[in-house]
Order: structure tokens, then C-alpha cells, then sequence
């Protein structure tokens, strides 16, 4: 009864991390606005960055993963496997949030040092919606590093009970 | 099967070829982050521009780039000095109290502390990336020039310090593979010669 809870909770945290970076996927990826300035047309789209384009990769990857998982777990427990590689997807999504971070605040606030303007001003609905990209995207990394302790727990659970 | 206070017992020789090859390994670690972040936190270049010329005098200014102006690198440095910071208490918890536990879950408390510490440098050591490709690249599209080209050397002690943060990232990946491995092995208690008679 306790295994199945146990199943049950991994499975939810699981669809709540893949809710988390397929909205980031579709909310950055639909970001679009446009401004004239001067005759001249200004297009902002998350494929001018590397670093939005490397977010979008990485949160691919990483709601690939959990689909894959959520399919094996229910059919057998790989353990160790699944805590080596739910560690190397919290590393991949907080490495993606955080070069995403960086560029958006420049963007946002600009670079005097470096001569860089902020860009918000002239296509404000382009930064709304990353912001909303982006905080889909840190909450996923979040919820991963949970599931992580989580499967942590469960490989070690029996082992420490053998122990004491 | 608990251990009584007076049993003296031979760690299996397996057990401390790996102690040893994870100090071996945070020992490089600690050197690689802590070389990341003093290389960047003494990064600073001074240069004079002329600006603009009247009639026969040039009017300079002098612009400095420091590691200060941008935030993705302050977190650089800071994530790179809280990462040599733990690889250090970790060394000296191994080899000044190697057998000090707390109801066995010293090695759980080691791997989780890993964990977060590579999420940590992880963090930090991408969003330098990305802050060094936009400064030596620009970007066309917001109208950002590039200062690489001004600041060669800046640039090039940033891309120094990003390396050895990758290099250290690299070491805490595989001692947090270990120390997950030495928590999932269950603990050899044999080769114990029983001096309790």
C-alpha cells in the first residue's frame, strides 16, 4: 500500500515537471513581438539568442526524459539509473535557466558599462512572455532536484533499513 | 550487524581505494573552482579611447571593464567560491574525522551536499557562457556590440577562469557519481578480526 503511494507521488511530481518545461517550450517558442522604429523593423524572436535557443534544447530534452520515465516506472524500479540520470537532467535545466537569466537581464536592464540598451521598452510583449517562459523554466529545475532527493530516498530506503 | 566499541576493523581494501581516489579527485576540484574564481575576480582592464578629435587635440576617455558590471559574472564568482569553499570542508571532514557519523546518514548528508553544489556551479559557470559568447559575438539583432575586440585580455581571462569551472564541474560530476555509488554499496563488514573474546 505504502509502495503504491509512493508510485503515485512520483508519478504526479513527474506530470508536474513535465507540465513545467512543455510550457516553457511552447510559451518561448510562440514569443514574438515586433516594433517600427524609424521606418525600421524591429523583430525580436527567441531564435536571435543562443542562449534562449540552448533553454528550448534543453527543456526538450528534459520533457522527453520525464515521458520516457513516466512509461518505464510503472513497470519496473531502475533505481540507481533513474537518480544518475534525474541528476544529469536538474544539472542540464539549471544550467538552461540560468543562461537564459543572464540574457534576459540584460535585455531587461541593459549594460551601461558595455553600451548595451535594454530592450523591453521596445517590444514589451516579447519580454512578457519570456518572463513567463522563464518562470515555467525555474520551477521545473526546482521540482527535478525534489524528484531527485525523492528517488534518492526510495533506492536508499531499503539499504538504510538493512542497516540499522 | 552493529559495531561494538572495542572491535578494531580492516576496511575493505575495495571501500578505501575509493575514499581515496574521491579525495584525490576533490583535491583537483578545489583547485579547479577556486583558480575560476580568483582568475575572475581579478579581472579588470583599464583602456584609453580617443573619442572624438578637435581641431588637432584628441579627447580620450578611459573605460574599464571589470567582472563587477555584469551579474552573470558576480554569480560566477560567487557559485565557483561557495563550490571551492564545500570541496574544502569536505576534504578536511575526510581526512580529519574519516569515521565521525550521525545515524548513518553522513554519506546520504555528503551526496546530497554534492548534488547541490554541482547544480550550484553548473548555474553559474553557463550564464558565463552565454555573458562571454554575447560579449565576444554581439548581438545584431538588439543592436549590442561586441568588446572583445577592445578587451582582448579581459575576454581572455574570462575564458580561462569559464574553462577551469568547467574542468571543476566536470571532477564534482564524477565525485557526486561516487559518492552515490559508496551510498548504494552496502557497507562491507567483513575481513573484522574479532579481538573480543
Amino acid at each position: 500500500m505504502a509502495v503504491e503511494i509512493k508510485k503515485f507521488f512520483f508519478i504526479v511530481l513527474r506530470l508536474l515537471a513535465l507540465a513545467a518545461t512543455v510550457v516553457a517550450i511552447v510559451v518561448m517558442v510562440r514569443s514574438h513581438d515586433s516594433a517600427q522604429v524609424l521606418n525600421l523593423t524591429f523583430t525580436a524572436k527567441y531564435n536571435n539568442t543562443p542562449a534562449f535557443k540552448y533553454f528550448v534544447i534543453a527543456e526538450a530534452i528534459a520533457s522527453v526524459y520525464t515521458i520516457i520515465v513516466i512509461f518505464l516506472s510503472s513497470k519496473s524500479l531502475l533505481g540507481g539509473l533513474i537518480v544518475i540520470l534525474d541528476m544529469v537532467i536538474t544539472v542540464l535545466l539549471s544550467s538552461s535557466i540560468s543562461a537564459a537569466l543572464a540574457i534576459a537581464q540584460v535585455g531587461k536592464k541593459g549594460n551601461s558599462h558595455a553600451g548595451w540598451l535594454p530592450i523591453c521598452g521596445q517590444v514589451p510583449k516579447f519580454c512578457d512572455q519570456v518572463t513567463i517562459a522563464l518562470i515555467a523554466g525555474f520551477v521545473a529545475p526546482v521540482i527535478y532536484f525534489v524528484l531527485l532527493l525523492c528517488s534518492l530516498h526510495a533506492v536508499l530506503s531499503p539499504i538504510l533499513a538493512a542497516k540499522l | 550487524m552493529a559495531l561494538q566499541n572495542g572491535e578494531k576493523c580492516e576496511v575493505g581494501s575495495s571501500s578505501s581505494g575509493l575514499i581515496r581516489v574521491v579525495l584525490l579527485l576533490r583535491v583537483v576540484a578545489f583547485f579547479a573552482t577556486a583558480a575560476a574564481t580568483i582568475v575572475m575576480a581579478l579581472n579588470k582592464q583599464t583602456k584609453t579611447f580617443v573619442v572624438a578629435t578637435i581641431g588637432s587635440n584628441p579627447i580620450s576617455a578611459t573605460l574599464t571593464a571589470k567582472f563587477q558590471h555584469t551579474p552573470a559574472f558576480v554569480f560566477f564568482v560567487v557559485a565557483n567560491g561557495m563550490a571551492s569553499i564545500h570541496n574544502l570542508l569536505m576534504i578536511i571532514a575526510d581526512v580529519f574525522a574519516p569515521n565521525f557519523d550521525y545515524k548513518g546518514l553522513r554519506l546520504a548528508i555528503i551526496a546530497i551536499l554534492d548534488m547541490m553544489t554541482v547544480a550550484l556551479i553548473s548555474g553559474g559557470v553557463n550564464a558565463a557562457v552565454f555573458m562571454a559568447e554575447l560579449g565576444k559575438n554581439g548581438n545584431s539583432h538588439a543592436r549590442w556590440n561586441k568588446i572583445c575586440d577592445k578587451f582582448g585580455s579581459f575576454c581572455d581571462r574570462g575564458g580561462g577562469a569559464i574553462i577551469a569551472s568547467f574542468v571543476g564541474l566536470l571532477f564534482m560530476l564524477l565525485i557526486t557519481a561516487l559518492s552515490i555509488i559508496k551510498l548504494l554499496k552496502p557497507k562491507s563488514h567483513h575481513n573484522c578480526s574479532s579481538l573480543v573474546p
